[in-house]
């Protein structure tokens, strides 16, 4: 059941990232992206398989933990994805605001000095 | 000693990094620096190269976890021999930024950043791990965009925008299928998901995976139609960022999609390969036709490396043996040729003031040297012979005629003729046509070039020389490469030695 409600909302959460992506506004350009990325973090997340209340730890005493565990893989490959996006997500801010105040304008359409 | 030699292309740019942000206030150490790392860096990918090719792959499994859990770096001679092209680059990117890059870029630390670039560059050829490979493309995009915006000007940060747009878009598409591939198979380890995805049964969920993997990797190595951002930014940051873009990170896309295809996406193959070769075609027509709009010298080379860049794809469709040595051996000399083009566009335009084809004239007349070193790279790059483009042509001809795929190979012939149209272009417009009168008001100058930019553009011109004159040893060592592609038994078996996969019967 959560895996159903985790895929819908990743569903929604990649959809308004695009439609975002596709409006004229440099900021919501940059939203798009933060939902964008954060709907591939919660995919990694769900396609790692979802197993409440059963922690990879070995218990007190024992030399192997109870199966089945929750993989951890997944978990820190999130961490690590979400440490590298927001990174890059402070970049592309402080990089919109410059293109901002360089071109003077939220439009994308404005952005037109390098087009090909 | 072998773990030594793997690491060391990592390891020489990390501390080189390290070391000059150490000493960010002398501008003179910060130079000197560059060049005597990026020396070291040539030094030691040249040793890898020699080893990897005297003993077969190497695998390394970093902190003693062994394959597939733990963090594996694999030395092939494709992967070497990558290591070494952008070493030489590298070196000779540096050696034109002295001169190239202003005060004010090498205080906002340009030369850290530089080899930050290299360090994520070097980490994607070696990498046995998807995730892994990830995480190195975050790690060299992220020096990009500084490099990219660093100048701050108006068409710059435009540019930058779009390039950033781009690459976090594929980021995010690669990130979402190493998630599905691993809730699927429960490996990333690349090796270890070509075992398992060998005689795999439910392959519908893999075939999307492989989809959005190939996805994120065109976007990436800017194939049709993903390719907008590319000549949208690559002509704006000064010559010496836009050189080295020009001949790595494509690249990187290329190798990933090299490595993806042979690898771990091999039994799989025949669902895409059809559609490889459309992109790869469509690739090579839109590309040499864009480029055959325009007039200013950077935006005719980037569209240029679009077009090239579906040679190198074609080959791969084809996968035979020596397909995949033309597309190693096509990458090789188009790394070479392309980001010396563009350090002779960022001559022309330290000279002339401007790169900008209708402005600027009477370059043959006034620097008949200069003619000399775009004369080389240019018709490489078209492919005549005896120069390394012919070759490289040639083979990835010779093996599209042995599969049968007559309409690529033409369309592949017709496209190299619009190639030469393009360079027969900007020699006709730049160096052989006389100095036009101002235009606009324009007055090009005519400037003494420093030595430290020249000497770069000879050593790769050198280099080109030399590949089209006694290209047999590269070409064979391309094939051995090739080969070990090909039949992948002896990369996995390395890697997984409990794999129980026999290499030559």
């Amino acid at each position: 059941m959560m895996e159903i409600l985790l895929a819908l909302f990743i569903g929604l959460l990649f959809a308004s990232g695009l439609y975002c992506l596709l409006r004229r506004s440099v900021v919501k350009l940059v939203i798009g992206l933060i939902l964008l990325s954060q709907g591939a973090n919660l995919l990694v997340f769900t396609a790692g398989g979802l197993l409440p209340g059963s922690p990879p730890l070995v218990p007190k005493g024992a030399s192997v933990p109870n199966v089945p565990i929750a993989d951890p893989l997944p978990q820190a490959m999130v961490l690590t994805a979400i440490v590298i996006g927001f990174g890059l997500v402070a970049f592309f801010v402080s990089l919109v605001y410059r293109a901002h105040e360089a071109v003077g304008a939220d439009d994308i359409n404005a952005f037109d000095q390098t087009d090909t | 000693m072998s773990e030594l030699v793997v690491v060391l292309p990592l390891l020489i740019p990390l501390i080189g990094a390290i070391i000059l942000l150490g000493g960010a206030r002398s501008l003179r150490f910060q130079r000197a620096g560059t060049v005597v790392i990026s020396a070291i860096l040539l030094a030691a990918s040249i040793w890898l190269l020699i080893v990897v090719d005297a003993q077969g792959v190497i695998a390394i499994q970093m902190g003693d976890w062994a394959a597939p859990w733990g963090i594996t770096l694999v030395a092939d001679r494709l992967a070497a021999i990558m290591v070494a092209v952008s070493a030489l680059m590298g070196f000779s990117v540096g050696l034109y930024a002295i001169s190239d890059i202003d005060d004010e870029r090498v205080r906002k630390k340009f030369f850290p950043v530089f080899f930050v670039l290299l360090f994520g560059v070097n980490g994607a050829f070696l990498t046995g791990d998807l995730f892994n490979l990830y995480v190195w493309f975050e790690v060299m995009l992220i020096a990009s965009f500084v490099l990219i915006a660093l100048g701050g000007k108006k068409d710059e940060l435009e540019g930058a925008i779009k390039y950033v747009t781009l690459n976090l878009f594929s980021s995010a598409l690669f990130l979402a299928a190493v998630g599905i591939l691993y809730g699927e198979v429960g490996t990333l380890n690349m090796a270890d998901l070509a075992v398992k995805l060998e005689n795999y049964q439910d392959v519908n969920l893999i075939i999307c995976t492989s989809l959005l993997l190939l996805v994120a990797f065109c976007i990436k190595a800017a194939l049709f139609p993903f390719f907008f951002w590319l000549p949208a930014s690559y002509h704006t940051p000064p010559a010496a960022v836009s050189a080295i873009f020009a001949g790595l990170l494509t690249k990187v896309g290329v190798y990933a999609l090299i490595r993806s295809q042979t690898l771990f996406f091999r039994p799989l193959f025949d669902e895409v390969q059809t559609l490889l070769i459309i992109l790869a075609v469509l690739t090579m027509v839109t590309g040499v036709l864009g480029a055959a709009r325009h007039f200013e010298m950077r935006r005719i080379l980037s569209f240029h490396i679009v077009s090239q860049i579906g040679y190198m794809i074609l080959a791969l469709a084809f996968m035979t043996p020596l397909a995949l040595a033309a597309a190693i051996f096509y990458v090789v000399h188009h790394i070479i040729v392309k980001t010396n083009l563009f350090l002779v566009s960022g001559v022309v335009l330290h000279k002339k003031g401007t790169a900008d084809l209708v402005k600027i004239g009477g370059l043959y007349k006034s620097a008949p040297w200069l003619a000399a070193l775009f004369f080389i790279p240019a018709f490489s790059l078209g492919g005549i012979p005896p120069l390394s483009g012919f070759w490289a042509k040639f083979a990835v001809v010779k093996s599209g005629l042995e599969v049968g795929q007559w309409v690529a190979v033409g369309v592949a012939l017709f496209v190299g003729v619009l190639t030469l149209f393009s360079m027969t272009k900007i020699w006709g417009e730049a160096f052989w046509k006389a100095q036009p009168e101002p235009v606009d008001g324009f007055q090009a100058t005519d400037k003494k070039v420093s030595g430290w930019m020249v000497t770069p553009v000879v050593i790769l011109t050198v280099a080109t020389l030399i590949i089209g004159l006694f290209g047999n040893s590269l070409f064979a060592f391309s094939e051995r490469a090739g080969q070990q592609l090909f039949d992948n038994r002896e990369y996995i078996s390395t890697v997984l030695p409990e794999a129980g996969i026999t290499q030559d019967p």
